[in-house]
């Protein structure tokens, strides 16, 4: 199994962190992992991005241009990200603030208004957990009980008593997306 | 500290590995895409626990230099820069190597030539196995291709630069130093005693008791004939690290057709070129080159009797490729394959250029 991913969002949407979280997740399930962010002018100017490949083999590159899943929070992102799924591969977004909809139509794709769901929640800061959570629903690639050990590793630990939160947020997520299109 | 498996970046592992190995200093000055060394660094206090010096200097001159006297004592000092910062402590690198004196330096490259960008290269190749500052010298240069690396070639290079009293350049860019990756660390080595120190540095400006005689480190020599007599015997400590001290991985070299000649980041995306390759049916290794200096010259010459052409990709214009070149005596067709400026090449376009250049 190996499962390259893109996370692509505003800067301050948590996507740098849905990333470590995930890819921490992937370390204690005992796969091996990368995480390569964008560092560059790009993320000074507002958008941010990040490559996360998780697998049961060496990695090879940490650094790829096709993606088995990408997951687009603006629409920067998916005008930026939407051609570089695989065939057959994943595109999930969230409609907040979408005013062009992905068209591809060999890949599988799914929305998840988790922008919309945080605030209704009244806590902004778990908006990249739903996510991540409508994620694990399509892609279980790492287990529940890895993803919590995950947390614990990522968040520092003043930030621990927030992980309950944070994974009712993921249990939110795989109940909030939906498909748009598949194949 | 014991052994932990952690998810960190290659610039954290850099300066975790400083620590762990007992390294007695580091002095440094900040520059994208390498801050997060000493980030690391001033993070984790050091000097509570080990007693390593961590210090900011006024100017990376100020950092190479204050490398020189730390490390003429014969303490394990280090120092991290990267390409516009390096370039400045060229004249410290090349006293330091004609004062035949060990320490670690790290180039994180970003885009050059001038302050460019700070985006990954790998650029600055020449400098690096070349001279870079003047003068007939080397430094030992290892180019880490994973986190993994990073961490343990620090510990590598207290090892080399101490067996041949010269300094070692770890070679990188910032891509893996930004990358997070699975790290293993190791437990910690304690820094020397001052009785260890003498040991493994009989040479360091560490005093002089009566039994000792007039000790002096320098580059300096007025004397032309002993200044030849001391070049060759640099040249046999140069002999003696090409003969001992040249590192490579071969991947799916046995069978291959075709061989892709790469380092750091670069052979990380062949890799993934490789495997793309070899899913078309295409019969395709790679080598990847740890140390470029020493260069692995009698791998890829016995390479070039076995393969019909090698592809040499490098984020740059082409540097390594002449040295590759020369290896093989040009025996076979080995062309170049780049990007520069901090644009990091794609496995696809990596492997597109394998077929129409070299496959044909």
């Amino acid at each position: 199994m190996t499962e390259e991913i893109i996370i692509a969002g505003f800067g301050g949407q948590g996507v740098l962190s849905m990333g470590k979280i995930l890819a921490y997740s992937g370390v204690m399930e005992d796969k091996e992992v990368s995480w390569m962010p964008s560092y560059g002018p790009e993320q000074r100017g507002g958008t941010s991005n990040v490559t996360v490949i998780i697998s049961d083999e060496r990695i090879c590159s940490p650094i790829i241009s096709k993606y088995d899943t990408a997951i687009v929070l603006n629409q920067q992102s998916l005008d930026k990200f939407e051609n570089t799924v695989k065939p057959g591969g994943l595109l999930i977004y969230d409609p907040n603030g979408i005013t062009r909809e992905p068209t591809r139509k060999d890949v599988n794709i799914y929305k998840i208004a988790a922008t919309e769901k945080a605030q209704e929640m009244g806590i902004s800061k778990v908006f990249n957990m739903v996510v991540l959570g409508g994620f694990l629903k399509l892609k279980p690639i790492v287990g529940s009980e890895f993803i919590h050990k995950g947390l614990e590793k990522s968040l520092p630990a003043r930030h621990h008593n927030l992980i309950p939160q944070n994974e009712e947020a993921i249990e939110i997520g795989k109940g909030l997306i939906e498909a748009v299109h598949t194949l | 500290m014991a052994k932990e498996l952690k998810l960190m970046k290659g610039n954290e592992a850099i300066a975790r590995a400083m620590i762990a190995s007992g390294t007695d200093g580091y002095f440094g000055y900040p520059i994208t895409p390498q801050s997060e060394v000493m980030e690391t660094l001033m993070a984790e206090k050091p000097w509570e626990t080990t007693g390593m010096v961590v210090l900011q200097a006024e100017s990376e001159l100020a950092s190479i230099n204050m490398v020189y006297g730390g490390a003429a004592t014969g303490k394990k000092v280090a120092t991290s820069s990267s390409s516009p910062g390096i370039s400045l402590m060229q004249e410290g690198l090349t006293y330091l190597a004609g004062a035949e004196i060990p320490c670690v330096i790290m180039n994180a490259m970003r885009g050059g030539p001038g302050l460019g960008t700070i985006q990954p290269a790998q650029s600055d190749y020449f400098q690096s196995v070349k001279g870079g500052g003047h003068g007939d010298y080397q430094l030992y240069t290892i180019a880490p291709s994973s986190v993994q690396e990073m961490y343990d070639f620090v510990f590598d290079a207290w090892d080399i630069a101490f067996k041949y009293r010269n300094p070692v350049l770890i070679l990188t860019d910032g891509a893996i130093g930004q990358c997070m990756e699975k790290c293993y660390t190791r437990d910690f080595i304690p820094r020397w005693t001052e009785e260890e120190r003498r040991q493994h540095a009989p040479w360091g400006t560490w005093g002089k008791p009566a039994n000792r005689s007039h000790n002096i480190i320098t580059s300096l020599e007025l004397e032309s004939s002993r200044q030849e007599v001391f070049n060759q015997k640099l040249q046999a400590k140069y002999r003696e690290m090409e003969e001992k001290e040249v590192r490579f991985e071969a991947l799916n070299c046995e069978d291959a057709d075709y061989i892709f000649v790469a380092y750091g980041t670069s052979a990380r995306i062949c890799m993934k070129s490789m495997e793309l390759a070899r899913a078309k049916g295409l019969k395709v290794g790679l080598l990847r080159l740890i140390t470029l200096y020493p260069f692995p010259k009698k791998q890829i010459a016995e390479l070039a009797k076995k393969v019909k052409g090698m592809l040499c990709v490098e984020m740059s214009a082409g540097q390594m490729i002449e040295d590759v070149k020369l290896a093989a005596n040009c025996s076979i067709p080995i062309e170049h394959y780049g990007r520069f400026g901090g644009i990091i090449p794609s496995p696809e376009e990596v492997l597109e250029a394998m077929e129409k250049e070299i496959v044909k």
